[in-house]
């Protein structure tokens, strides 16, 4: 096995096991925690398919901002435990589990039967489009309309929030 | 044989970022009781300078309390989330122009990657899990006051840091930390070193403020506040684990002085050296001891400011950020622009 692959299995390992950690948890911090660790698997599969610029910016937007926010919201609220889910456990939601449960069958099943199954990576393909270089280049060249349309998404966005907050203190 | 190399520089750098830190606890100290007309540690060897040894020891020999009513595991975690923050950082930090070593040309710096200065941003803004983890499992008022203005106070300065960088990368068109040290090593008119602090002097003042507020110091050290807060996030830490933090708290500033130094004042670079003709082995020492140099004078600034400016209140640090820094450090890049554009017109 090489060292590539051995990163591959072992950030995937982790990765499901942090996913399944943020779901079952019963604290709410636990939980975020977890998705925490979920966002820095994340980021070293991104590494290992040399989409360096993708990989830290998960850090710094999901990790370093997002999940701060979460944090800093979950100890203001200064939330209980969760109740456990045997507790709640309806007929609606055993449905929703199976038809979950079949997607994922079906997905799998998809997967398994492609002719060429999984494409093969392209190393010099992802070496030449997941620097920051590349990206900026498209982003500011190919890409300029759409890029200048989210920005000011999220300026409408920003508005909108501050706009709400204002509302109620008045 | 490809191990080997990293691996030494990683063990030589973290022995003397360790070692340095202890000695900037004890230069605090010291510094401090000479601005405060008394003496300082004077006990522990020499002019008491092994202070910090002993301090070390008592703190690991020191029992680990934990109150009953936190929570263990991530009380247990916050402090090994804040040093191993601070220790990673330096790893993408050149130290020295490269050095010839048996032989062969060996570059000072752990990792030369391609997106160092957001690797520097991504890992400093790791550094609030510490604090506001500490802060909330301690279980404790006090604490939790401390955890939440960290959180706070990081988030708000975080954006200013960033965007006081953008003018830097401009500059040198580049996000590798090494380049960015090579691009400032040219002279304007012959004489002036070629350094980001003259070229972006508003950058550099942001930087350096937010960087008082990335590391928890003084007028910015509200997530301990002492008088108010008893300690704030690490009220209910004690020994090695307290030592943890502590000892993060100087490893941010050794590593964010050394971040000033790569990206302002020139890194490694000593004006007019390689004119004096010295033997390349000696001037890539004398390059480390300039880096090293220009630390220190950046680490008496923090000192000296410490004891100079009284602690800001919540909302004024608030207010600083969002209302002062950061409209200052957009303008900043926009103004790096016009100039560009008027230059290469």
């Amino acid at each position: 096995m090489t060292l590539e692959q051995l990163m591959f299995y072992g950030l995937g390992a982790v990765g499901i096991g942090s996913g399944l950690l943020v779901v079952t948890r019963r604290n709410p911090v636990m939980s975020a925690l977890s998705l925490v660790l979920n966002f820095f698997c994340l980021a070293g599969l991104y590494l290992t398919l040399n989409a360096q610029f993708i990989a830290v910016i998960q850090i710094i937007v999901y990790a370093g901002a997002i999940m701060v926010l979460f944090l800093f919201v979950i100890m203001l609220l200064n939330l209980r435990d969760e109740r456990a889910l045997s507790d709640r456990l309806s007929a609606r939601k055993i449905i929703g589990a199976g038809l979950a449960f079949g997607l994922l069958l079906q997905v799998l099943y998809i997967l398994m039967s492609a002719a060429d199954g999984f494409p093969q990576k392209d190393e010099a393909l992802a070496v030449s489009t997941g620097t920051v270089e590349v990206i900026g280049v498209q982003l500011f060249t190919t890409f300029l309309f759409p890029f200048e349309i989210t920005s000011l998404l999220l300026t409408a966005a920003i508005v909108g929030a501050v706009l709400l907050a204002k509302k109620k203190l008045d | 044989m490809d191990l080997l190399e990293p691996i030494i520089k990683i063990a030589v750098v973290l022995g003397a970022l360790l070692t340095a830190s202890a000695i900037v606890v004890l230069f605090d100290r010291k510094f401090s009781a000479y601005i405060q007309n008394r003496y300082g540690p004077n006990r522990v060897g020499p002019g008491g300078w092994m202070q910090s040894i002993a301090d070390v020891v008592k703190l690991v020999m020191k029992e680990d309390i934990v109150p009953k009513a936190a929570n263990r595991f991530v009380h247990d975690l916050a402090p090994m989330i804040s040093i191993t923050v601070a220790l990673t950082t330096f790893a993408v930090i050149p130290f020295g122009d490269t050095i010839p070593l048996f032989g062969k040309e060996y570059n000072l710096i752990i990792a030369d990657v391609n997106v160092g200065i957001l690797y520097i941003l991504a890992m400093t803004g790791m550094g609030v899990y510490g604090l506001t983890l500490a802060g909330w499992s301690s279980n404790n008022k006090y604490s939790l006051f401390g955890g939440l203005r960290s959180s706070a106070q990081l988030i708000s300065y975080e954006l200013s840091m960033g965007l006081s960088l953008i003018g830097v990368i401009m500059i040198a068109g580049t996000l590798q930390i090494d380049d960015i040290v090579r691009s400032q090593t040219g002279y304007w008119f012959g004489w002036i070193p070629q350094w980001n602090v003259i070229s972006q002097p508003i950058g550099f003042i942001t930087f350096f403020v937010a960087s008082f507020a990335e590391t928890n110091r003084l007028p910015f050290d509200l997530p301990e506040a002492e008088p108010e807060l008893v300690g704030g996030y690490h009220t209910e830490y004690s020994g090695m684990k307290f030592g943890l933090f502590f000892l993060s708290e100087y490893a941010n500033m050794i590593v964010s002085s050394a971040l000033i130094t790569a990206l302002f004042l020139g890194g490694w670079h000593l004006p007019f050296a390689e004119t004096w003709g010295l033997d390349p082995l000696v001037l890539a020492l004398l390059k480390i001891g300039a880096f090293m140099f220009k630390m220190f004078i950046i680490i008496s600034f923090y000192v000296v400011i410490r004891w100079t400016l009284p602690r800001f209140r919540y909302d004024q640090l608030m207010n600083l950020g969002w209302k002062v820094m950061l409209p200052v450090s957009i303008a900043n890049v926009l103004a790096t622009g016009v100039v560009m554009l008027w230059l290469t017109r």
